[in-house]
């Protein structure tokens, strides 16, 4: 199995990454060799095995359906790039 | 009192306590250490104002009898612990400018023992990289030199470059770090010092930029074993807020420390001898060996079949979870935000992340978006979780036949600047004999061993039991009495 050029720029879209076609030319390569190299693992027997799921066995645990946090809106703000009336600001999204 | 910047935390505790020298001395010594030594480029942000007022209650609290257990030592903190109101970008210029207005429960239990903050750590971008040369902030430089007379920058390890960096300049007592596929045992080879990661779940992640949050553990980095032990005691502990959390009492780690290792076993996994490693490091673990026989262990052949796929593993799990984890750096919240003339929502997102990542932390979203993608996620990443349950049982059945593994920490020294950046591959392979410990979230350690030919450190690597931190602190203590490493890289900064 081998990345071609469009693929790179379809998994660049869903990762959101405004790659430039420089980028784009050294990654088919990059992404080749270290896919190939992953591709080892075929050779490993894996009939019958589980996924792992969890490292150490634990209980997920549930807590009390309470408010526990909350009345912050300035300090949840104080990093945002564009914060207008309260809220985060972004771009139009709706013509 | 000179050169209270080159004592062991140990010393420094024990030594307050005594009234040899007050903590603000203490602190003192480091924030000079600290501005003198800048050109290791080991800290991002330097913050000699919080370790005064630190040093300042901790004399005060002597004064009053209040003493807590880690009062009057300052500590450095890895760039991707939120730490309130202090820039925390995780080395990424996506990040840059971010203060939480909250602070990680690490860095707060630290801080509730009474340790003071010097500073934050350069560190590779998202804990991705062994070199610490993917940091925004460009790399941290070794304080070691080889002895062959040239002067080539090498690298202090990585992900936790500046916070090995700083601990063996000096300009630190003790620090943490955090160890996704080897990120604080690597760097701590590399710089001839200590660091534990413990069992995962042991420290909580909450408030720790996630990299790959089925791998990442922190966990100290420090001269000696006694050291990590200390800080290991004030970092770990149930948090409710990290669903991974082990809700399990804190050992005393320092009080049940003991070198005597009579009774127990201790494994040596041929899949750890493999081609092309330099026969120093081969010689290193044979003294290993040695030392721990001479403490009373008794030494054992084992196998952990799988070893030789744990990397190719590690190289679709931590870059699918990255990928996941990375989503959230979008431009909305905080960080960075680019916005193209006339661009939309989407537009920005893509602008901002291409702009704000680095060259490493772009090419593992790309793997990762790519292992999970539609038609791909079984023959990648399912397949990859299968053989990490392989790997975890490799070493279950290894822990029926002994207690402990011994290993080497990296399969060579500290390599130069720039040696291996241009080949990813090369660069991964540094993380071989660190990687199954993390993908079984095994406790693992790395101690000095010794110096190779040309005076670099090198570092002995112990895995333990799942909860077994004492037995690895303990066999690492061993070590540290035998191996006699009192090294440290000659001031040229």
């Amino acid at each position: 199995m081998s990345v071609t050029e469009k693929d790179v720029l379809h998994v660049a879209k869903l990762a959101r990454l405004a790659l430039g076609d420089a980028e784009i030319e050294r990654m088919v390569p990059e992404l080749n060799n270290i896919l190939g190299w992953v591709e080892q693992l075929g050779e490993v027997n894996t009939d019958g095995v589980e996924p792992l799921t969890a490292v150490i066995d634990n209980q997920l645990r549930l807590r009390d359906d309470v408010v526990n946090d909350g009345d912050c809106r300035d300090a949840v703000l104080s990093n945002a790039p564009d914060a207008q009336h309260g809220f985060f600001a972004v771009p139009k999204v709706i013509e | 009192m000179g050169d209270l910047n080159l004592k062991t935390l140990t010393e420094l505790r024990d030594g307050f306590r005594a009234g040899e020298f007050s903590a603000r001395e203490i602190a003192t010594s480091f924030n000079d250490a600290i501005v003198a030594a800048r050109s290791l480029n080991a800290y991002t942000i330097e913050t000699p104002d919080a370790a005064l007022v630190a040093a300042d209650a901790a004399d005060a609290a002597r004064a009053s009898g209040d003493l807590k257990p880690l009062s009057g030592i300052p500590l450095g903190i890895k760039d991707l612990f939120a730490t309130e109101g202090v820039d925390s970008t995780s080395g990424s210029n996506i990040l840059r400018g971010f203060k939480p207005p909250y602070e990680s429960t690490v860095s707060g239990k630290l801080k509730a023992a009474g340790a003071g903050m010097l500073g934050k750590l350069n560190m590779d971008e998202f804990a991705m990289g062994s070199s610490n040369e993917t940091s925004a902030y460009g790399p941290v430089i070794s304080p070691w030199k080889r002895n062959d007379g040239g002067n080539a920058a090498l690298t202090p390890g990585g992900s936790s470059g500046g916070s090995a960096a700083a601990v063996s300049a000096g300009l630190a007592p003790g620090v943490t770090g955090t160890d996704t596929g080897g990120s604080i045992r690597q760097p701590a080879a590399f710089t001839g010092i200590s660091g534990i990661k413990p069992t995962y779940g042991r420290c909580s992640r909450w408030g720790i930029v996630a990299f790959a949050s089925s791998l990442d553990q922190a966990g100290p980095m420090a001269r000696t074993v006694r050291d990590c032990a200390i800080l290991l005691e004030n970092m770990t502990g149930f948090d409710p807020k990290d669903a991974t959390s082990l809700d399990l009492p804190v050992p005393q780690w320092e009080a049940g420390l003991s070198s005597d290792l009579k009774g127990k076993k201790v494994g040596i996994p041929k899949e750890y001898r493999i081609d092309g490693v330099p026969d120093e490091i081969n010689a290193i673990w044979d003294r290993g060996i040695e030392w721990l026989k001479d403490a009373g262990a008794e030494v054992v052949p084992i196998s952990l079949p799988h070893t030789k796929y744990a990397l190719p593993t590690y190289y679709i799990i931590a870059p699918a979870e990255a990928s996941s984890n990375l989503a959230r750096y979008d431009g909305v919240r905080y960080g960075l935000r680019e916005t193209p003339e006339g661009g939309n929502l989407d537009a920005m997102y893509s602008a901002t992340r291409e702009a704000g990542f680095g060259a490493e932390v772009k090419r593992r979203i790309m793997i990762g978006t790519y292992v999970l993608s539609a038609g791909f996620y079984d023959a990648y990443f399912n397949k990859a979780q299968k053989v990490r349950t392989l790997i975890k049982r490799d070493f279950r059945d290894a822990f029926r036949q002994c207690d402990l593994i011994l290993t080497p920490t990296a399969p060579s020294a500290a390599f130069g600047l720039n040696e291996k950046m241009s080949d990813p591959l090369a660069m991964y392979l540094n993380d071989v004999f660190a990687v199954p410990a993390s993908l079984a979230g095994l406790p693992a350690m790395s101690v000095p061993g010794g110096l190779d030919g040309q005076g670099l450190p090198l570092g002995l690597h112990l895995i333990g039991n799942e909860l077994d931190e004492q037995g690895v602190l303990n066999a690492g203590l061993a070590i540290e009495e035998r191996a006699g490493f009192t090294a440290r890289a000659e001031k040229w900064w």
